[in-house]
C-alpha cells in the first residue's frame, strides 16, 4: 500500500525545537480496521496534506506535520525540500520569510520556524521523503486518544527526532501548486451535505431549521469533531438514540440537546446518535480549518451532485501544474555553467541556484539597466 | 464508560422495511437489516459482509458491520452510488440463502481470574444480585457471548447474552485508569477492556490474554461475529 522507499531508514532527520500547542504526524489516515474499533484519523485538512506533498514530489501516502494554531520550530540535520500549506501564518527559514504554497531547499542546520496562525487553525509542513515514523495498521497517524501512531500515539515534544523517509526525485524545490486553493480560508462556511442515513428521524420542519439556521463551531471542537452551537433540531420523537451503528467523516449527528455534531478524522468508529445528514466529501477540508466561533450554514445536495464535485476536484488536482516560481537563466560562473534566478512571492524573495530554491533576504538591491 | 447501548424500537410513525441502503454521504451506503439489537439480525449483517467481501467490488474500501446495519465504505472516484447500489443490492438477494448456509461461528476463549485485584468488584456485583461470589463466576463464565460489533476504542467488544441476574448499575464514580483485559459488567452488558482506560464498569476479573496488539496484522484477539466464552482459571500463568 505504502511507498516502499519512504519506509527505508535514512540518516536525515527533523529535530523538534519548539512543538506548539499540538503537532501531530498525519498521513491520510489508517483506514481497514474500523471493524476493529481502530479510528481512521489521518489530516483533517486533507487537500493541505495533499498539496504538500505533491509540492515536494512526494506520493500521497507520506505523512507531514499537522501544526495546530502555529508556533513551532524544527531543524533540519541535512538539505531538505519542505513546503508550508493549509493555515495562514508567517514562516521563516533561518530567519528569512518563506511563501506557504511554495517548496524550498533548507539547508543542513537550517531552521524553519512557524509563527501563530492567522487565519484557520492548521497548517502542514511537508518534507520530501515524509516524516518516517514505522508504520502501523498501514498508516504512520497519530490517534491521540487511543495512543495508536505518531511517536508513541502522541502529539511531538520538544527535542524529538524524527526520521525522513529516503527521497528519490531529483526535484530541488522551487515549484508552486497552480491549482485553485479548495480549502480556501474562511470564517463563514456553506457546508455542502447530503442528507440522511437517518434524516427520516427529523420532520420536515426540523431539516428545515437544520438548512437554514447559522450554526457557530464552539471552543468543544477538536480533531475527534466540531461541536456547533445554534437552534435545536428536534428528532420526530423526542429521542435521539438509535442502536449504535458506523459513522463516517462528516457525519452530523444530533444529540440529546438537538445541536449538530460534525465527526472528523479522530472519531470513534460507532455512534449512537441520529444523523441527519453526512458532509460532502469535497467541504471535508474546510471543516478542518474552522476555527471555534466560525459560521456555519448546511446546503443539502444529491448524492450525484456531492460525487460529481468529488470528481471535478480530484480532475482539477491532477490537471494542476506545479509552475517553477522562479524563471532562472543560465550563466557562466568561473567557467561553469549555473542557472540562477531571484523572484518575488507574497511573503518573501526566492533564489533559484541550479535547481535549488532558497529563500533570501534582500536588504538592499540596485537594479540593473 | 461512553458505550451506553439502548435498544430502541420504530418510532411509531411509519413502518420500514428491511433490508434498506441509506448513503450515508458520497463515499458509503448503510445496509440496514433492521432496527433492533436481535442475534438473528446481526447474524445476518456478518453473512452479507462476507458475500460483499468475496464479491470483491473494486470500489470497496472497508466493511463495518455493527448491530443491525453494515457500513460499506467505497471511493466514488471508481463507481458512482447507483452501480454500488446495483451491486449491493444484487449481493444482498443471495443473503437469505447464505444465512440458511452459514456454519457455526469461531469461539474465543479467554482466560479470566476472577474477583481479588483482577476483579475488584466481584463481591458488589454478588451483594446487588443477592449471590455467592462462586455463583456470579458460575452464571458469568457459563454463557458464550455473541461479539456484536467491536467500537468504541480499538478491539472493544460489544457482547450479548448477560444472564440478567447478575446485570448490575455502573459505578458512580467511573475509575480513571481500568487495567488492561479487565472483565466488567454495566447495567446487562458484560465487555472486557483490551487496554487501559477510564472507565464505570464493575469490574469482576480479568484476562491476561493480548487483546489488541496494533503491530500485528490482524491486531484484535476478539473479531466481530465471533463468540467470547471467559473461562475461569486461579492465576495468570
Amino acid at each position: 500500500m505504502s511507498d516502499k522507499s519512504l519506509s527505508k531508514a535514512t540518516d536525515r532527520t527533523i529535530r523538534v525545537i519548539q512543538p506548539g500547542p499540538m503537532t501531530l504526524i498525519q498521513d491520510r489516515g489508517r483506514t481497514g480496521f474500523q471493524q476493529l474499533g481502530v479510528s481512521v484519523s489521518g489530516a483533517v485538512d486533507v487537500d493541505s496534506l495533499d498539496i504538500g506533498n505533491r509540492l515536494v514530489g512526494n506520493s500521497f501516502d507520506a505523512a507531514a506535520l499537522e501544526v495546530l494554531l502555529g508556533g513551532v520550530e524544527i531543524e533540519f540535520s541535512d538539505d531538505a525540500i519542505f513546503a508550508i500549506t493549509g493555515a495562514e501564518l508567517i514562516a521563516s527559514l533561518d530567519g528569512v520569510p518563506v511563501s506557504a504554497g511554495v517548496s524550498y531547499t533548507a539547508h543542513a542546520g537550517s531552521r524553519l520556524s512557524l509563527g501563530m496562525v492567522s487565519s484557520g487553525l492548521r497548517a502542514y509542513a511537508a518534507v520530501a521523503g515524509g516524516v518516517d515514523v514505522p508504520e502501523l495498521l498501514g498508516s504512520r497517524s497519530t490517534h491521540v486518544a487511543s495512543e495508536i501512531g505518531g511517536i508513541n500515539g502522541r502529539a511531538l515534544a520538544e527535542g524529538d527526532v524524527l526520521n525522513i523517509g529516503e527521497f528519490t526525485s531529483t526535484s530541488g524545490g522551487g515549484r508552486m501548486f497552480e491549482g485553485e486553493e479548495s480549502s480556501a480560508l474562511s470564517s463563514e462556511l456553506n457546508i455542502r451535505v447530503v442528507l440522511g442515513p437517518q434524516d427520516d428521524e427529523f420532520s420536515e420542519s426540523a431539516i428545515e431549521t437544520f438548512l437554514s439556521s447559522n450554526f457557530t463551531v464552539t471552543d468543544q471542537s477538536n480533531r475527534q469533531g466540531l461541536r456547533l452551537d445554534g437552534p435545536q433540531i428536534e428528532s420526530k420523537s423526542g429521542r435521539y438514540d438509535i442502536v449504535s451503528d458506523a459513522v463516517v467523516n462528516g457525519s452530523i449527528q444530533i444529540p440529546g440537546d438537538g445541536k449538530p455534531i460534525i465527526l472528523l478524522a479522530d472519531r470513534q468508529t460507532t455512534g449512537g446518535y441520529a444523523k441527519i445528514a453526512t458532509v460532502a466529501s469535497i467541504d471535508l477540508p474546510k471543516l478542518g480549518q474552522a476555527a471555534p466561533g466560525s459560521s456555519v450554514t448546511f446546503v443539502a445536495i444529491s448524492v450525484a451532485e456531492a460525487q460529481q464535485l468529488l470528481s471535478e476536484h480530484s480532475e482539477r488536482f491532477n490537471a494542476a501544474v506545479l509552475g517553477k516560481s522562479v524563471d532562472s537563466i543560465s550563466v557562466q560562473v568561473n567557467g561553469e555553467e549555473v542557472s540562477v534566478g531571484v523572484a518575488e512571492n507574497a511573503t518573501s524573495q526566492i533564489a533559484e541556484i541550479n535547481g535549488n530554491t532558497y529563500p533570501i533576504s534582500v536588504d538592499e538591491y540596485t537594479p540593473v539597466d | 464508560m461512553a458505550a451506553s447501548e439502548s435498544a430502541l424500537g420504530e418510532p411509531e410513525t411509519e413502518a420500514r422495511t428491511y433490508p434498506r441502503l441509506l448513503p450515508a454521504g458520497d463515499s458509503a451506503i448503510v445496509i440496514e437489516l433492521g432496527s433492533e439489537i436481535d442475534p438473528a439480525i446481526n447474524s445476518q449483517v456478518f453473512v452479507l459482509a462476507e458475500l460483499i467481501q468475496a464479491e470483491g467490488i473494486p470500489a470497496v474500501i472497508e466493511l463495518v458491520p455493527t448491530y443491525r446495519s453494515l457500513l460499506v465504505s467505497y471511493s466514488p472516484l471508481v463507481s458512482k452510488h447507483d452501480e454500488i447500489v446495483d451491486q449491493l443490492t444484487a449481493i444482498i438477494d443471495r443473503l437469505e440463502a447464505a444465512v440458511e448456509s452459514a456454519g457455526d461461528v469461531q469461539v474465543i476463549e479467554l482466560p479470566v481470574v476472577y474477583g481479588g485485584d483482577d476483579g475488584p468488584d466481584l463481591g458488589l456485583v454478588a451483594e446487588n444480585a443477592g449471590l455467592t461470589n462462586q455463583e456470579v463466576i458460575d452464571i458469568h463464565s457459563g454463557v458464550d457471548y455473541r461479539v456484536y460489533m467491536i467500537g468504541f476504542a480499538p478491539g472493544f467488544p460489544y457482547l450479548g447474552g448477560l444472564d440478567e441476574r447478575i446485570a448490575t448499575p455502573r459505578l458512580k464514580t467511573p475509575r480513571i485508569r481500568v487495567p488492561a483485559g479487565s472483565v466488567g459488567i454495566a447495567e446487562s452488558q458484560t465487555g472486557v477492556y483490551p487496554n487501559v482506560s477510564p472507565g464505570g464498569w464493575q469490574l469482576i476479573g480479568r484476562t491476561a490474554a493480548d487483546l489488541f496488539d496494533v503491530t500485528s496484522d490482524s491486531p484484535s484477539l476478539i473479531t466481530p461475529g465471533s463468540k467470547v466464552r471467559f473461562v475461569p482459571v486461579k492465576s495468570h500463568e
